[in-house]
């Protein structure tokens, strides 16, 4: 069982930043004759960023690991991380910039649903299709098309144009094709999204019982923890290109939540990277301050304190504080503001004190965002600062909390209200 | 490096990796290709594959009204007096040309075409130009039946100088020859235009200069003498004058000529297997 059925050594995608791809011949040579006579660009939009054609953005950087048979590996990371193009390169889309993929057998790659499915053509039609874009012959594939049929639910609508299926039933019907055709090694970019719950998890443990049964490896791609959980035994954790973990499941999902942000007791924000909708920023941040730390971690029904600090250019007259929520995987949760405003003096280091509400958010990680914006005399808000989850934070189950039920997020959202009151009678 | 994959993708890249065997390998999936060519080309028309016969046949019949009854160009490839229906010549060119032109025009966008897939699988690109090559060739087939039907009658109704000979055995190697041209031509310009569009807009605009600069509306005698050594180093003209020989039994056939003309075809297809074969690697982050 010890067989390697993918090895990447040292592998780095590279990719150029600017105008490329997509040009006309023309603007390519306008270009060209404006560099060498060191005008400005004639292609370039007013008012856009110094042109940075040939800068080089490595979205991935020395990747290396390997995958034995039978084994069921997780990705996860943050956007950007680099995820999307690892598997774009095992399924062999693009070409790596450098370093060695070496696979053991042919790849299955679902990276969205119904990839490579013709709208005219029928479903069953369609598995044959998919199915010999694999490289099956048609007869490996008559010998399992009753077997994909029966999983897909879809018997009764198969020799219909896919185009007529809804999204649901397509993404059975892919799901199905992959998970039966004779591929070594499975990549799933979170196509699972899709079907319903039950169909969810007739899919994950199928995936679990071929992998088992018949040996095969799978590479799964999931935003979603719980699947990471019940599917994987072993996963890989992706920031900016480079493996920053690699081992077991639960190890991982702390070390990719804690990725993000920092939980210590003050922030200095002075010099972080601000995004561009933040740059120029009149106002600079300096320092958030958390008065009740508790090693980020609050019990449901918490407040948390913060003093902010922060510098302005100008007076300003009133300005305005909001706190953006977001669970640790990016989704918004909710977002609070100031009702009346402060004055910031020019060049005064000012410290403002205020209290963020988080008593009605369920267990989870979440992180938070501050900035710093005024309304304008037309209404419309200008920011004058701001950063991106600068601070994070568990709320913690307490007993008796959903009945001592782990809440799902999933179903049920970010917030809990006060609990029912069920009396009999009229 | 223990161990030894039977897939190894690196970023070195042979010039002569062609994935010709591969492509092979993959001839389930070329005739599906096909298969949902044809199917999604005639789906929803009433006539269905009757299109493949109207177009050329229409085609002819504007020709003959125009480049034979009012320009009255000569129809002859070589002088001697040899009658030989209009009609029956304009469809001869029209059918070749046309299988020419469309397959050249279709394999001119296969990464655009297909980025769609070719952006989440893998399988060996060439399988795209080649299962629309023979997609082609089908309503080349049935065009070729129309024009059998055609001979025949003319033969019958008598009146001409038609005749059976040895040369109708070359028409097969003809076909071939047009294939890889159009495939390598195809090719070449599907590569180029996944970063400069340009060419895109070439393509039609060129097939039809392409078109009059070929003997289709009008025989090989239109061409002076003394030009027509250059005229037939466009590698389409040999083509069409020896398919014309083929179905005629007589007219015009120069082994020198003829040789030039594979010697470009096999160098334009060659170039082109390179070229696609080192673009498809990493045309998707350029498309």
């Amino acid at each position: 069982m010890d067989e390697l059925m993918l090895e990447i050594q040292n592998v780095s995608k590279e990719y150029m930043l600017g105008q490329i791809g997509g040009t006309t011949l023309r603007e390519e040579l306008q270009r060209r004759r404006a560099r060498r006579l060191r005008l400005e660009d004639p292609t370039k939009k007013i008012g856009e960023k110094e042109y940075t054609f040939g800068e080089k953005y490595l979205a991935l950087d020395s990747v290396s690991f390997s995958v034995k048979k039978g084994e069921r590996v997780g990705i996860i990371g943050h956007n950007g991380a680099g995820k999307s193009t690892l598997l774009k390169l095992i399924s062999r889309v693009t070409a790596p910039t450098s370093g060695r993929i070496g696979l053991n057998g042919r790849v299955a790659s679902m990276l969205e649903i119904g990839t490579g499915f013709h709208g005219e053509l029928t479903g069953r039609e369609n598995i044959y299709m998919n199915g010999a874009i694999l490289g099956m012959k048609k007869r490996e594939i008559d010998a399992k098309i009753e077997d994909i049929i029966e999983f897909s639910e879809c018997r009764k609508f198969i020799d219909t144009p896919v185009k007529r299926y809804s999204s649901g039933m397509y993404v059975k019907l892919a799901f199905a094709v992959a998970a039966h055709l004779d591929a070594e090694i499975m990549i799933m970019d979170e196509v699972l999204a899709v079907g319903d719950m039950a169909f969810q998890k007739k899919c994950l443990e199928k995936m679990s019982d071929i992998s088992r049964s018949e040996g095969r490896s799978i590479l799964y791609v999931s935003h979603n923890m719980n699947t990471i959980r019940q599917l994987c035994d072993r996963c890989i954790v992706l920031d900016h290109g480079k493996v920053v973990f690699d081992g077991d499941v639960e190890e991982a999902i702390n070390a990719y939540m804690n990725i993000r942000g920092n939980t210590a007791e003050t922030v200095y924000l002075e010099d972080l990277e601000r995004a561009p909708e933040f740059s120029p920023h009149p106002v600079t941040m300096t320092e958030l301050q958390c008065l009740d730390a508790m090693n980020s971690v609050y019990p449901v029904g918490s407040r948390i304190e913060f003093n902010l600090t922060c510098i302005s250019e100008m007076d300003i007259e009133e300005a305005h504080l909001r706190i953006i929520i977001k669970t640790a995987i990016g989704e918004p949760v909710t977002m609070i503001t100031t009702d009346k405003g402060v004055a910031l003096s020019r060049d005064r280091h000012e410290h403002l004190f205020f209290q963020t509400d988080i008593s009605r958010l369920v267990p989870g990680r979440y992180a938070l965002s501050p900035i710093i914006y005024e309304v304008n005399e037309l209404g419309s808000y200008v920011n004058l600062d701001g950063l991106k989850d600068v601070f994070c934070f568990e709320v913690a189950q307490t007993p008796g909390f959903n009945n001592n039920m782990l809440w799902s997020s999933r179903y049920w959202g970010f917030f809990y209200n006060q609990p029912l009151c069920v009396r009999k009678g009229h | 490096m223990s161990q030894q994959f039977k897939t190894e993708i690196t970023s070195e890249h042979h010039l002569f990796d062609l994935h010709i065997k591969e492509t092979f390998q993959y001839r389930d999936l070329i005739f599906l290709f096909v298969k949902r060519d044809f199917t999604a080309q005639y789906k929803q028309t009433i006539l269905g594959p009757l299109w493949a016969i109207i177009q050329p046949l229409l085609t002819t019949l504007v020709f003959t009204v125009v480049f034979g009854n009012l320009a009255k160009l000569t129809t002859a490839d070589v002088p001697g007096g040899y009658v030989v229906p209009g009609f029956l010549f304009y469809m001869c060119g029209n059918i070749c040309w046309g299988y020419f032109s469309s397959t050249l025009g279709a394999t001119s966008n296969t990464f655009l075409n297909n980025r769609e897939t070719m952006g989440k699988v893998y399988y060996p690109r060439l399988v795209a130009p080649v299962s629309t090559a023979f997609s082609r060739l089908i309503s080349f087939a049935i065009q070729f039946v129309m024009l059998i039907v055609f001979w025949l009658f003319f033969m019958l109704r008598g009146g001409t100088d038609i005749r059976i000979t040895p040369m109708l055995l070359m028409i097969p190697l003809l076909i071939v020859q047009m294939i890889m041209l159009a495939v390598g031509i195809g090719i070449i310009i599907s590569s180029v235009t996944t970063k400069y569009r340009d060419l895109a807009m070439l393509v039609g605009f060129g097939l039809d200069l392409w078109r009059y600069g070929s003997p289709i509306a009008y025989g090989l005698g239109m061409i002076p003498k003394k030009y027509q050594g250059v005229y037939m180093l466009n590698p389409v003209s040999p083509i069409l004058t020896a398919f014309r020989k083929a179905v005629f039994g007589f007219g015009y056939f120069n082994l020198k000529y003829f040789l030039i003309s594979w010697v470009i075809t096999i160098v334009v297809f060659m170039i082109g297997l390179i070229l696609f074969s080192r673009i498809e690697r990493t045309f998707m982050d350029t498309i």
